[in-house]
């Protein structure tokens, strides 16, 4: 009925990242009304709603790329306890998103460096953080590879010469290669074949629970958020109606708008 | 009345009629010198200036001039060299510039030169603490090649995020088989900014660390002025284990027999001769013209 | 010895917003105990809202009033008030859920679908595999199919699939959702066997059990639902 059971790392933890009050326009056009909520260590939070409904802007606002009109959002970083992202000087915040986050974009190439290769591509957030052997990078980059079932003989390979499924693949290893403790991804199956996406999401799911990952998915398809996420958060016009365990908002939706995009959907 | 004929004649004994000593205003030639100023007190860094149009295109060392113009005085002695030759077009007709606009000497002989401009090559003779080598630089940005957009790449070197270098280094290894760059080999200067050397021959590069001499780089289009100050520490790029190395050649220059310095290779007939000669002309020369006292 | 399950009072109801404002009262005052080693059986007829009191057991549906406690040595929850976290760490550890529907997961093997409930509670992989592979010879499914993703599976092996997670772990409380519906003979008195198995280790077991043979074997009690209205089309069914 759940995705999957799957063992939440520390219980007794303190939240990882929490949000409060978010809002944001764009110009008299309202994006975001006071968005609320809190993620756990190794918990994956799934943000559906129809385009237009916000979900975008709060990541974006999530992961710094956008600042917030109102709310702030804390993160809780080791040995400091939780931070105002918003407020963190501009080089603590690119040591953030470099060595404690991930951002996986819709289409790959927003993600990956085309011009370089998929080893290059795994590798350049080692070498940020200071890897200065060619060696050891080139071993990292393979064996991410293959913890995304991409061979080695494709190592060396350009993205551009890899299909879409392979090329999103690569922009979570690119990701992941670092060991983040939180990810986003917006639409990370958006564009994908339906045959494509399945396998995607399996490794998604494989991923997030090896490595105990906190994510943030945006995500229009509710199959994706039931398979991938314990929590979800329904947006609709900027504003949260509707949260709580996946399965029972799926199942047992109590709001209007929750109610017509479950029924919305096709059954296969 | 006195003063302005007396400027006047000094114009007239030290350049040319008409313009300025060394061609630009004095105003000019102060804006540059404080970037100057600014660019030897944080090694490395690249400074904006208001780059001025000159009498010769973009590409033809426009920086390098408006830097040389900007520290000659009456009793320097400028050197002129392109790719290691003192005798070629640009060279010389920069040689012939400040000749004309400035009066001052000039020579081709590395030790007497108190101002050496380069492009491409620093001479193989050690200089001294009394000289300066001021280079000519097209693209003074190191991470434009990862990175398009200046705001960018001014924001990665403030905060001395340089690993996106690396992926040009690995892609070079992943190619090649070791670090093919081979010119414009990216380097860190006092362990904080990394910095285009501009064009030189890697071969060059280790000859930038704790040199005795003062160096100026100067990008005219790119409105850029940075330095490398006497005896600072300047790193190639590489990896731990593709460390930094340079270019050898298995056969010594066909004209001295140098086997210690950057050679060229010259094409002498249509049957497939050639021959590698020194690049730095004047130090070969120079080697000849001792192997000859000697014999 | 206090009851693992105690229901209090639990009241729920449908409002269909898309179909015109439809209010589709199930139960209310509803109260419930099941004790450790109990196997009660939910009955009544269709629409009396068995289904949707399994699945707020679950904490798959919400209820609008009331509490359902479930107290271990760990202590108590009330799944009608719990944060999804809380709901999780709960499944996880102590509420089973046995149902006839398996929802597949692409690629995942079998035997992996059946032993994932035993390793999410940090088992080792060798022997969380073993107890698979024990259900699912107990349940006949062909150790051939073992190692492949049940998607390809007939509907009674993906049934029998999941009828053996459900089984995997010793969970304090189970819920099961006619896990014997279709099932054939063989299949069937193995089920049975495995829920009396659950409440010798004592189990606390709710379920809906249409079948009389295997509800007279395992049940201790019956548990009637009336409708609350006159029948009316299941919802969300």
């Amino acid at each position: 009925m759940s995705a999957a059971a799957r063992a939440l790392p520390v219980p007794d933890a303190g939240p990882l990242l929490c949000a409060r009050g978010l809002t944001k326009s764009f110009g008299a056009q309202p994006a975001l009304e006071g968005v609320s909520f809190d993620l756990w260590p190794g918990e994956v939070l799934g943000v559906v709603g129809e385009s237009g409904s916000g979900k975008t802007t709060l990541l974006n606002i999530l992961a710094t790329h956008l600042a917030p009109d109102a709310g702030r959002v804390s993160y809780d970083w080791p040995e400091r306890g939780l931070v105002d992202v918003h407020a963190l000087a501009e080089a603590e915040k690119r040591r953030l998103l470099r060595s404690h986050w991930g951002f996986v974009h819709q289409n790959p190439r927003d993600g990956l460096r085309m011009n370089v290769s998929a080893g290059a591509n795994v590798g350049e957030k080692l070498m940020a953080l200071g890897l200065r052997h060619y060696g050891k990078l080139r071993a990292r980059a393979e064996e991410w590879l293959g913890k995304v079932e991409i061979g080695p003989e494709r190592l060396d390979d350009l993205p551009a010469t890899y299909s879409g499924g392979m090329q999103q693949r690569l922009q979570i290893a690119r990701n992941l290669v670092t060991e983040p403790r939180l990810v986003f991804m917006d639409e990370p199956t958006g564009g994908l074949d339906v045959s494509v996406q399945a396998r995607l999401l399996d490794l998604l799911r494989k991923l997030v629970a090896e490595l105990g990952l906190a994510v943030v998915i945006v995500t229009h398809d509710l199959a994706v958020a039931r398979l991938l996420a314990d929590r979800l958060m329904v947006m609709r016009c900027g504003r949260v109606v509707e949260s709580g365990l996946t399965d029972q908002v799926l199942d047992d939706p109590h709001h209007p708008y929750t109610q017509l995009l479950v029924s919305s959907i096709l059954q296969a | 009345m006195e003063a302005s004929v007396r400027l006047r004649c000094e114009a007239d004994l030290t350049g040319l009629a008409g313009y300025n000593f060394a061609y630009l205003d004095e105003q000019t030639k102060r804006m540059i010198r404080r970037a100057l100023l600014k660019a030897v007190a944080i090694p490395g860094y690249q400074v904006p200036f208001a780059s001025r149009e000159m009498p010769l295109p973009y590409g033809w060392g426009t920086g390098g001039i408006q830097v040389t113009a900007s520290i000659i005085g009456p009793e320097d002695t400028l050197k002129v060299i392109d790719q290691g030759a003192d005798d070629t077009t640009n060279a010389v007709s920069i040689r012939r510039f400040f000749a004309r606009t400035a009066g001052v000497a000039t020579t081709e002989d590395t030790e007497a030169a108190s101002i050496i401009q380069t492009r491409h090559r620093v001479p193989e003779t050690r200089l001294r603490e009394d000289q300066i080598l001021v280079y000519q630089v097209p693209q003074p940005e190191p991470l434009r090649l990862m990175e398009p957009r200046e705001s960018e790449t001014r924001t990665m070197h403030a905060l001395e995020e340089y690993g996106s270098m690396y992926v040009k280094l690995y892609e070079d290894v992943t190619r090649h088989g070791r670090i093919a760059t081979a010119y414009s080999y990216p380097v860190r200067v006092e362990g904080r900014y990394v910095m285009s050397p501009s064009p030189i021959p890697k071969f060059d590069n280790p000859k930038l660390t704790k040199a005795p001499m003062l160096q100026l780089f100067g990008a005219g289009r790119e409105k850029r002025i940075y330095a490398v100050p006497p005896y600072t520490e300047v790193r190639s790029l590489d990896f731990e284990d593709y460390p930094f190395s340079v270019e050898g050649w298995d056969e010594p220059c066909a004209l001295c027999g140098a086997t210690d310095t950057y050679l060229d290779e010259i094409v002498t007939d249509d049957h497939g001769g050639r021959m590698f000669v020194c690049s730095d002309s004047n130090h070969c020369a120079r080697r000849r013209a001792a192997a000859g006292e000697e014999a | 010895m206090q009851p693992i399950i105690r229901v209090r009072g639990l009241a729920k109801q449908f409002v269909l917003h898309t179909q015109d404002e439809a209010h589709i009262p199930v139960f209310s005052g509803l109260d419930l105990d099941v004790r450790a080693g109990e196997c009660v059986a939910l009955a009544g007829p269709s629409g009396a809202g068995k289904s949707t009191l399994l699945r707020s057991l679950y904490g798959n549906y919400k209820p609008d009033a009331g509490a359902i406690l479930i107290c271990t040595d760990a202590g108590c929850v009330d799944v009608a008030a719990a944060d999804p976290r809380t709901i999780i760490e709960l499944r996880r550890t102590t509420l089973g859920y046995v149902s006839q529907f398996l929802r597949v997961i692409p690629r995942v093997p079998a035997i992996d679908i059946v032993a994932e409930p035993l390793t999410a509670l940090g088992r080792p992989a060798g022997p969380a595999r073993e107890r698979a592979a024990e259900l699912l010879t107990r349940l006949r499914i062909p150790e051939r199919l073992w190692r492949l993703a049940p998607a390809t599976f007939s509907g009674g092996e993906q049934q029998r699939v999941n009828i053996a997670r459900g089984f995997a772990a010793a969970y304090p409380v189970l819920l099961l959702d006619e896990p014997t519906a279709s099932l054939d003979p063989d299949n069937r008195d193995t089920v049975v066997a495995l829920i009396l198995e659950a409440k010798a280790r004592g189990a606390a077991i709710a379920g809906i059990l249409h079948d009389e043979g295997a509800r007279d074997r395992v049940a201790d009690r019956v548990f009637s639902l009336t409708p609350a209205v006159a029948p009316e089309p299941c919802p969300a069914c």
